[in-house]
């Protein structure tokens, strides 16, 4: 019974912190992207505009939630959860802490890699439940993609697997060692692609791409769950820079206390600053190269690490 | 041709199943429709079988009212033709005015007509360059080339008063003369220009997967460029050398240098660094112009405001951002004109897009249709 409290309070904590997050991404982004393209981005609401999306949000939550005549309108309702909650799942797994994470399973990279890929169902959903040839579009597309880019983003977690033996996520946590770093090169770069790639973002945002699909999948939402297809976005961007700081750079690099701490949280910043850095610098991608990418250049890359790290792994 | 939008064909699959296309109504309200253009657009899958541009969204009719406004008036609804270049559109109409009325134009005036209208292809390739870039999701770089848009818009704000509709070629000269230390302002653009450009150069079309999305998009071959009509940057990317400045020179063009910027494959990249190119080339006319430009009259002596031409017809071309602006005149020798007709380049571009889009995927579809740099203002009129 504890173990069901525990869940409750995790699944609450992890909710809090996403839409934390995501109040804080959206701020950040804007102002990336402000500066990136030289405006200044938000500025008036608060303090350097940090309320701005705040008042976004109160807005959000106002607005009319519009339900087209023509939608499947129970699934219409129930997809932006669908996309929200395995993403929102995935944070139950993160080694925050040497030996630590809310749920330390035996499992738990295996959790971390197949609960938020649930999510593609609910980017199906909404894009088929909106009857909108757009939404359709964008959903069919947001399907093939991100089911294409599970492969190389677990085979570079499994590499870590091998090195670790073991698939506990606190078990690679903790066997992190500092040669890691340069062995692991080139999957953390897979996994920072096939990552940007399974949240849809740039320069993957072809679900939603909106010079093509107006607002893809999501093209008929409106207010809250709207809101939450947003929060799912950023509760992604989190989950995909926590893990990539966790498990590829051991939390905080190995490092004691409270220096292994701020470690984490400042390799975790940097691997969400990076994410929308990339957004706002890249055009977007056509869905075939967007495949060429995963099948023919990602995979085999992700192969070879796999190799290396199997070798290392046998040789030591 | 009537559209018959529930039509749909239905298309044979290997296995026998049956298949139906998917008919996608991109616009008239669309992110990359560049205004309000609308695209009918079957799909098969993915792949464009067929898009029937459809027009006339923005259709007020300015060749009609032009025939109730004496000549002096209809400039104003010139600047509403191609809303992204409106110097253009004032300048090919008041050269079919000037060639009706037998007006001669001051040597000046011909200086700052060619100025502006030079800046004005800087701020119109901007638009194109940069709504095609946005087109791919390369928002940064749109941004960046509105920059230069903005600094050309405010030397036009400095020199006439106004941002987008200028309307400051009329009839006999321009609306007025440079103010003191524009022509410094002007030349301090130029010098800085060709950096921003080199930048988005750089960071748009040297880009892998802006590369990945244009080349080879929407190839044009320079026979069906000739023969569709197609003119400006979208024939020259296709390697026709064709520019009304060179191959029929008017104004004063003949004692500028400049290079043709001709391109080679005719595809979406290739009309959009064209255009980015032709801009360095505009610079250096402006440059050229505003040392060769003495003071003087800026406009004709003795032009009385109500020009009534003797009855006859006058057509005068000149080469605008987009290709081969024509307008045609008609005049019976009353103060207002019995017929106006504008020849648009955008036009004969548009048309070019149901034979450039079929078999690309609906993603290319709306590179290629940014590529071709549609105004609509100027196509529905």
């Amino acid at each position: 019974m504890s173990g069901f409290v525990w869940g409750l309070v995790v699944g609450l904590a992890s909710g809090l912190v996403i839409a934390v997050a995501a109040l804080i991404g959206v701020w950040a982004e804007r102002k990336i992207a402000a500066r990136i393209q030289m405006r200044y981005g938000p500025q008036e609401a608060g303090p350097a505009g940090l309320l701005q999306t705040l008042a976004d949000t109160i807005k959000l939550v106002l607005k009319e939630d519009i339900t087209p005549t023509q939608a499947d309108v129970r699934v219409f309702r129930v997809a932006p959860f669908l996309v929200f909650v395995p993403i929102a799942a995935s944070l139950a797994v993160v080694p925050f802490a040497a030996g630590w994470a809310p749920f330390n399973i035996a499992s738990g990279a295996l959790f971390f890699l197949a609960v938020p890929s649930l999510s593609v169902v609910g980017v199906l959903l909404a894009g088929w439940s909106s009857r909108n040839t757009y939404a359709s579009i964008g959903g069919v597309r947001g399907a093939a993609q991100m089911v294409s880019y599970e492969l190389p983003r677990t085979l570079t977690v499994l590499s870590l697997c091998v090195l670790a033996g073991t698939v506990s996520t606190v078990g690679i946590h903790d066997a992190f060692r500092w040669w890691w770093l340069p062995l692991n090169i080139v999957g953390f770069l897979v996994y920072f692609i096939s990552s940007l790639a399974e949240l849809n973002r740039g320069p993957f945002d072809l679900p939603e791409a909106e010079s093509e699909l107006v607002a893809g999948y999501f093209a008929d939402y409106s207010g809250i769950r709207w809101a939450i297809f947003m929060m799912a976005e950023y509760g992604g961007i989190v989950a995909a820079s926590l893990f990539g700081a966790a498990l590829f750079f051991g939390g905080g690099l190995g490092l004691p206390g409270v220096f292994g701490a701020l470690a984490f949280m400042a390799i975790a910043g940097f691997i969400a600053i990076a994410m929308i850095w990339v957004k706002w610098t890249f055009p977007r991608m056509r869905s075939d190269q967007l495949m060429n990418l995963a099948w023919k250049v990602l995979t085999p890359m992700a192969l070879v690490q796999l190799l290396i790290a199997g070798v290392v792994a046998a040789w030591l | 041709m009537p559209l018959e939008i529930e039509s749909r064909t239905s298309i044979e699959s290997e296995e026998g199943l049956p298949v139906e296309e998917l008919v996608v109504n991109v616009g008239p309200s669309h992110p990359s429709t560049h205004g309000v253009g609308r695209v009918v657009v079957h799909l098969d899958g993915e792949i464009v079988v067929r898009a029937d541009p459809v027009i006339g969204y923005l259709h007020r009719g300015i060749e009609k009212m032009a025939e109730n406004r004496t000549y002096l008036q209809v400039v104003p609804l010139t600047d509403r033709l191609d809303y992204v270049g409106s110097m253009y559109a004032n300048w090919a109409y008041c050269r079919a005015v000037e060639r009706l009325a037998d007006i001669r134009v001051p040597e000046r005036a011909e200086y700052l007509r060619v100025i502006v209208c030079e800046l004005q292809r800087i701020a119109s390739h901007m638009m194109g360059v940069g709504a095609s870039a946005a087109d791919t999701g390369a928002f940064t770089m749109f941004i960046y080339a509105f920059d230069v848009r903005e600094r050309v818009i405010e030397l036009f704000e400095t020199l006439c008063g106004a941002r987008l509709t200028y309307n400051y070629v009329r009839p006999g000269g321009v609306s007025q003369d440079a103010p003191e230390g524009w022509t410094d302002d002007v030349l301090a653009f130029c010098a800085a220009m060709p950096e921003q450009l080199s930048e988005m150069d750089t960071l748009f079309f040297g880009n892998t997967i802006a590369r990945g999305r244009l080349k080879g998009i929407g190839v044009l071959s320079a026979e069906d460029a000739v023969s569709w009509g197609a003119s400006g940057p979208t024939a020259r990317a296709s390697g026709v050398n064709w520019d009304l400045r060179k191959h029929d020179p008017y104004s004063v063009y003949p004692r500028m240098e400049f290079d043709v910027v001709v391109g080679e494959r005719g595809d979406a990249y290739d009309r959009g660094r064209v255009k980015l190119l032709e801009c360095y080339e505009s610079a250096s006319i402006i440059v050229q112009a505003i040392s060769q430009m003495t003071r003087g009259a800026y406009k004709a002596d003795g032009l009385q405001r109500l020009i009534t031409p003797p009855a006859g017809d006058a057509y005068d071309h000149i080469e605008s951002a987009r290709g081969s602006l024509g307008v045609y005149l008609v005049s019976d020798g009353s103060p207002r004109p019995y017929r106006m007709k504008v020849r648009s380049p955008a036009f004969c571009n548009l048309s070019l897009l149901p034979m450039l889009a079929v078999g690309h995927t609906l993603s290319d579809l709306v590179v290629i249709l940014g590529s071709l740099d549609p105004v609509f203002g100027e196509i529905d009129r």
